[in-house]
């Protein structure tokens, strides 16, 4: 790990750092001393096999896992430098900063409109009617959507294809103006042309966010990130360049995953 | 690191792989000892032999290519196994090149009418071809064993390829000055000599390349290379070599 520190390119300031996260469900140890910084404006990808608390390390970026009352979190997690976990903070707003995206696309039983004016409307973000629909085109242009639903905004968005309806929701996350977006494994149930669309949009997103994806897919965590962190067991066992991990990885856990081998 | 990958094919479609490497490498060594016999005895019918079986080299690249080319397109390898395709094409590039040398040496070898004037030269140059065969075999095992310490030795080794081509070098061009007759042929012993000088470069890339793939890294030192040729001049007055 420390080599690779070393050896990894200069990187942006970290947004969100996170130090000897230790994470339990009930007795069971889900998270072991994680401590991985995400850096500003890039793609950092989240590998490992089911069950070694990927998904679980991610919930803790916006304190989802507080909807779990067995869940019990410690460490230290700071974004832009503020302790996430202090009880001062405002949960809801702290997920209008850091939104996520779900595996499964799941648009309130809205039209496309309502659903992307839901967030900025309950943050009052609009002082008028005008405003906010400014706030849902720009999100649905930049969330790659609009073009194809400009026509037909009050048509529900359960109506959408699957890969439209995951657009959509990216489109609600990015209406609240959050900057980081957390994704969870967003394109497992998606075609291979609508994933490819949706990573052309991660692509042209992190100019303006920080994304943070959790995948299955190793040929996506190739494809889009610039940072990976491999984890098993619960343990983040290599975290680099997303290139050096995928061409020379240090550690031989992480060399029999990625490239399908018996650990 | 596990040899195992879960999807087997995987695994076999690696070894196959594997062993066009090693096949390949076997062939061009066989053609390189027996253009190098050829030379040796004057054997014409064995120089012919090497001539035609430069076709199975080449046969042998292009299948390993397409191996290579599927298991990128159907695979989408990583980490060592696309460090090993990656590495294997390149050392197929290198193979074949030797390959063409060894036929270039069988072709003079039918063209150099009699090289009893240059008994000496000729030792010389199948000492250096035997060098650089034991080099090839030696760089074909680190390839096999993923072994990048002995990769490091076989590239080392090719300094003293350059040195025999030196005192060859020296010596060739006395003879041409000494009598003009020894032209042509000591131009051709040269020009094989230089072959196998080449040949001992490929076997130093490919070397290099079998470090990358075990290692991950490129090795950073230089290569000692001491091929002086290109700055050697003989004055006739006193015939002595100069660097």
């Amino acid at each position: 790990m420390e080599k690779q520190i070393e050896t990894a390119k200069p990187v942006k300031p970290a947004i969100m750092t996170a130090k000897n996260v230790d994470v339990f469900y009930g007795k069971n140890q889900a998270i072991d001393n994680v401590t991985l910084d995400i850096p500003e404006n890039q793609i950092t990808a989240l590998i490992g096999p089911s069950g070694c608390g990927k998904s679980t390390f991610l919930r803790c970026f916006n304190r989802m896992n507080d909807t779990i009352d067995i869940c019990k979190v410690s460490g230290d997690i700071r974004f832009a430098g503020q302790d996430i976990y202090d009880p001062k903070v405002d949960v809801v707003a702290l997920r209008a900063r850091i939104g996520m995206v779900f595996q499964k696309a799941n648009p309130f039983p809205k039209s496309i409109y309502d659903n992307v004016a839901y967030g900025p409307r309950i943050h009052d973000l609009a002082e008028s009617k005008d405003e906010l629909t400014e706030i849902v085109i720009k999100s649905l242009k930049r969330a790659g959507l609009y073009d194809e639903v400009a026509d037909r905004l009050d048509d529900s968005g359960t109506s959408l294809s699957g890969g439209q309806q995951q657009r959509l929701c990216i489109a609600r996350a990015i209406a609240v103006d959050p900057q980081i977006i957390l994704m969870d494994e967003p394109c497992s149930a998606l075609d291979p042309i609508a994933t490819a669309i949706i990573e052309e949009l991660m692509e042209s997103m992190k100019e303006r966010y920080t994304i943070v994806i959790v995948t299955h897919s190793m040929a996506q965590a190739a494809r889009v990130s610039q940072k990976t962190g491999f984890f098993h067991l619960g343990k983040l066992i290599e975290h680099g360049d997303t290139d050096k991990i995928f061409t020379n990885p240090d550690n031989e856990l992480t060399q029999n995953y990625i490239s399908g081998r018996i650990g | 690191m596990s040899d195992q990958h879960i999807v087997s094919s995987f695994t076999e479609d690696m070894n196959e792989l594997d062993s066009l490497v090693l096949q390949m490498g076997g062939l061009v060594e066989q053609q390189l000892k027996d253009a190098t016999i050829a030379l040796k005895k004057e054997d014409r019918e064995l120089a012919k032999k090497v001539l035609k079986g430069d076709a199975a080299v080449n046969e042998l690249e292009a299948t390993l290519n397409d191996a290579a080319i599927r298991i990128l397109a159907l695979r989408q390898p990583v980490a060592m196994d696309l460090r090993n395709v990656v590495v294997s094409l390149k050392i197929a590039r290198h193979l074949e090149r030797m390959g063409d040398y060894s036929k270039n040496i069988g072709r003079r070898t039918n063209t150099i009418a009699k090289a009893e004037a240059f008994t000496g030269s000729v030792g010389t140059l199948v000492r250096m071809s035997e060098k650089v065969q034991s080099m090839l075999k030696s760089g074909l095992d680190a390839y096999s064993q993923r072994d990048a310490e002995k990769a490091e030795s076989v590239r080392a080794e090719d300094q003293q390829v350059d040195q025999m081509l030196n005192t060859l070098f020296r010596e060739l061009l006395t003879y041409m000055m000494e009598d003009a007759r020894n032209i042509s042929g000591a131009m051709h012993l040269l020009f094989m000599a230089k072959n196998i000088e080449r040949i001992g470069d490929h076997i130093a890339d490919i070397a290099k390349e079998t470090i990358y793939m075990v290692t991950g890294e490129w090795p950073q030192e230089r290569r000692n290379k001491e091929d002086k040729t290109s700055k050697m001049i003989v004055d006739i007055a006193d015939n002595e070599a100069i660097d």
